[in-house]
């Protein structure tokens, strides 16, 4: 396919968002960027069309929560693996948690690691700075030279930052630079040994609970904190009704508080968990019924600024057994479709949905903010087939691991095109390696 | 998954339940004779696969297969390869592959007798998994009330001490509730599981209101250990103190009563050596109960048919 080749070409008949809403026009692109938006664009000479007739065309994903498990994860994912998934998934930036080993706590480990993300070439990839030095709750990393190397936002994701002094201190000094402190929020003391959301189905099954209470003493902690410090916080996969009300408090007292949630939290409830499948284990646990409704209403009142994917591929040897399984599921290639899912029901707006996964992401993470396919702005787009139905297989999804909740599941909507700066990524839903010849293949 | 497996009580309707009670008593009868064994299931072979300590259960599953002239097999978690680091998955597949053609599973994990049975095509039965379910356990404790009382229907139970973190709990009341016996739990707070409203029982608040009216007195055991993980209790003493069926309980319960304890029991905490020689005690009828109700178990999963 010679389409791989040209740096120009005009993507024609999609349902082009601008920003308020979407206009069924063509978008010409020339040397990575949106030239011209309009109906029935004349062809030039050499120029080719990418057909995106009954599609969506969407700004570049951004996805602030994603374990790429390098270093020393590569058994369940690495960067090849990751990146392709992700621009399966209509993805061109993706912020990398650092739970690693070694973790993102040197500037070192960062530089590699981006190093690495741009010679693979299919999303930019942008390393989350630790809080703490070796992730150890206790000691503040050199923040400062993490954000030299290009960190902008700082996590001990995986665990929450459980001493309120270091995260206050936390906030205080990567304030100076802009950063921002983003909290896994659960409160270690109530959740030891916890193994599912604690409720009803907990107490049928046997499973030790995990409360509610423990993340949102914890978001409580944390906007008390960002508010005390004058900082910026953000609230990672929150999942609780509480911590959405709390969340929705603050912001209408002004704290400059910033929140995520998961596919798997808007999606799923906590009766899956009597299959005992552990594919269904992960952190935050799927809640019940009435936190899932709170969590979409929060989405969709923009409350939650954010969806996030927590991708977290595990291999099958650590999905063997409930108790003993690691926690975390893949969400980049399903991502879309599911959120897709809630603007077919009502739940959301479109607008909320490009919202929560375009321009709110990239402004929590300080990247250059896409909220429009307009002229003048870089192509980063995504190309969303709303029509098209697909049952997931775990098997053929890009991820290295296949811990996938929604394998057998059918799902409405699919990236047909991915576009990083120009170039395709994805092109009629494969994937496009970067070669010499690409178009846009340019450093960022 | 063998549809033949017993995981949970669920998996049984009262007809399924009768099916049991009616076969275990049944076999009563061969327990009785000079050599106690029929020929059911001979030529079949039962592993009992236990990745947790349980003497009790695993010999009465032995039992009960020898009885029926299955071959047996046993497979405990300590000196096994899972000390050398070999999957769960890894060593069922491995036993399967040896030819076995039912598994009775034992292990702390709640589920993991289900994540079995999907692993292999052949019955798998649940010894216990975790916090979770012993669904045997209940089957036996329902045979236990029917040989003692003629008949479950409308009986009341009282079951006292820790229902959150019981198996005994969990499939205990589901039989009994499901063949019509009314269920009343007992227990501090801390030891209730979340969502018991939505459980087929009533919480009883006071023990000796609960004993008055109780036809069946069942006490769970208190693990100890417990206490010192998680501070569900201030002490011991002030749990017998409260829950606790004392020499002076026991006095004031009728003859008729049936009192009833999983084993292995804490004398003198959960249970007072002088309940046990009440003439209501059945804690060794649960024990040779279990013998029979494991022998309908293994006979009606292997499709036994002589």
């Amino acid at each position: 396919m010679s389409k791989t080749g040209n740096s120009t070409f005009v993507i024609r008949d999609g349902h082009v968002w601008n920003g308020q809403g979407t206009e069924q026009v063509d978008v010409r692109v020339e040397e990575g960027c949106v030239t011209q938006v309009g109906r029935s664009l004349a062809a030039h000479p050499g120029e080719e069309d990418l057909d995106a007739s009954g599609c969506l065309v969407l700004p570049g994903l951004v996805d602030i929560h994603v374990h790429l498990r390098v270093p020393g994860g590569e058994d369940a994912e690495d960067i090849a693996t990751g990146s392709a998934a992700a621009a399966a998934g209509g993805f061109c930036d993706l912020v990398a948690m650092g739970n690693t080993a070694p973790p993102y706590d040197t500037a070192a480990v960062v530089r590699s690691v981006r190093a690495e993300a741009g010679a693979v070439g299919l999303v930019r990839v942008h390393p989350a700075g630790c809080v703490t030095r070796g992730r150890n709750g206790k000691d503040l990393a050199e923040l400062h030279e993490l954000h030299r190397a290009g960190c902008r936002v700082f996590t001990d994701d995986g665990d929450p930052v459980s001493d309120a002094a270091i995260m206050r201190r936390a906030l205080e000094y990567v304030k100076g630079f802009d950063g921002v402190v983003a909290d896994h929020c659960e409160d270690r003391s109530l959740t030891a040994g916890a193994q599912m959301h604690e409720g009803r189905v907990s107490g049928r099954l046997g499973l030790q609970g995990w409360p509610a209470a423990a993340e949102e003493i914890v978001v409580a902690r944390d906007i008390l904190l960002a508010e005390h410090c004058g900082a910026r916080v953000h609230l990672q996969h929150i999942s609780t009704a509480g911590s959405v009300e709390m969340v929705r408090q603050a912001k209408a007292r002004g704290v400059y508080v910033t929140a995520e949630v998961t596919p798997h939290h808007l999606t799923l409830t906590d009766e899956v968990v009597e299959t005992f499948d552990p594919v269904y284990k992960v952190n935050p646990p799927i809640r019940s019924a009435e936190h899932v409704q709170a969590v979409r209403e929060g989405l969709a009142d923009g409350t939650i600024d954010a969806v996030a994917t927590d991708h977290a591929p595990h291999t099958a040897e650590r999905k063997e057994e409930w108790t003993t399984a690691a926690c975390g599921m893949l969400g980049l290639e399903t991502a879309l479709p599911l959120v897709w899912s809630l603007v077919a029901d009502g739940t959301l707006t479109l607008d909320r949905m490009v919202h929560a996964m375009c321009a709110s992401p990239s402004r929590i993470a300080s990247l250059p903010v896409r909220d429009s396919v307009v002229p003048g702005v870089p192509a980063d787009m995504c190309v969303f087939d709303t029509d098209t139905a697909w049952t997931v297989d775990v098997h053929k999804l890009r991820s290295k691991a296949s811990n996938s909740p929604y394998g057998g599941m059918q799902l409405h909507g699919r990236v047909r095109h991915t576009l990083l700066a120009g170039r395709p990524t994805v092109l009629d839903g494969e994937t496009v390696p970067p070669g010499d010849a690409s178009m846009g293949n340019r450093p960022w | 998954m063998n549809e033949r497996s017993l995981l949970s009580i669920d998996d049984l309707g009262p007809g399924d339940i009768g099916e049991v009670v009616e076969l275990a008593r049944a076999f009563e009868e061969v327990l009785q004779r000079p050599i106690p064994k029929v020929p059911a299931l001979r030529g079949r072979t039962v592993a009992n696969v236990f990745f947790e300590d349980s003497t009790r259960t695993r010999l009465s599953f032995e039992i009960a297969a020898k009885r029926l002239s299955a071959d047996t097999v046993n497979f405990t978690a300590s000196g096994s390869s899972l000390s050398k680091g070999e999957s769960l998955f890894d060593t069922i597949r491995t036993l399967h592959a040896m030819g076995v053609d039912l598994f009775v599973v034992r292990h702390v994990a709640p589920g993991a007798a289900r994540r079995v049975a999907g692993w292999v095509d052949v019955p798998v039965v649940n010894a216990g998994d975790g916090a979770h379910e012993h669904p045997t356990q209940g089957l036996l404790d329902l045979v236990t009330v029917h040989r003692r009382r003629g008949g479950v229907e409308g009986l009341r139970c009282v079951m006292v001490g820790d229902i959150a973190h019981s198996r005994v709990a969990r499939s205990t009341i589901g039989a009994f509730a499901m063949m019509g016996m009314q269920v009343s739990v007992c227990a501090p707070e801390t030891l209730l599981p979340m969502g018991i409203d939505e459980w087929p029982v009533e919480v009883a608040d006071d023990l000796d209101s609960a004993f008055a009216k109780a036809d069946v007195v069942y006490m769970l055991r208190m693990q100890k250990e417990r206490i010192f993980d998680d501070p569900v209790l201030p002490s011991l003493r002030e749990y017998v103190a409260r829950y606790g069926l004392t020499a002076e309980r026991a006095r004031r319960l009728p003859d008729d009563v049936v009192i009833m304890h999983p084993g292995p029991m804490n004398r003198g905490v959960e249970i007072a050596p002088e309940a046990t020689e009440h003439p209501g005690a059945a804690i060794e009828e649960q024990v040779r109960n279990g013998v029979t109700v494991r022998m309908a178990v293994l006979y009606l999963a292997l499709g036994g048919n002589s």
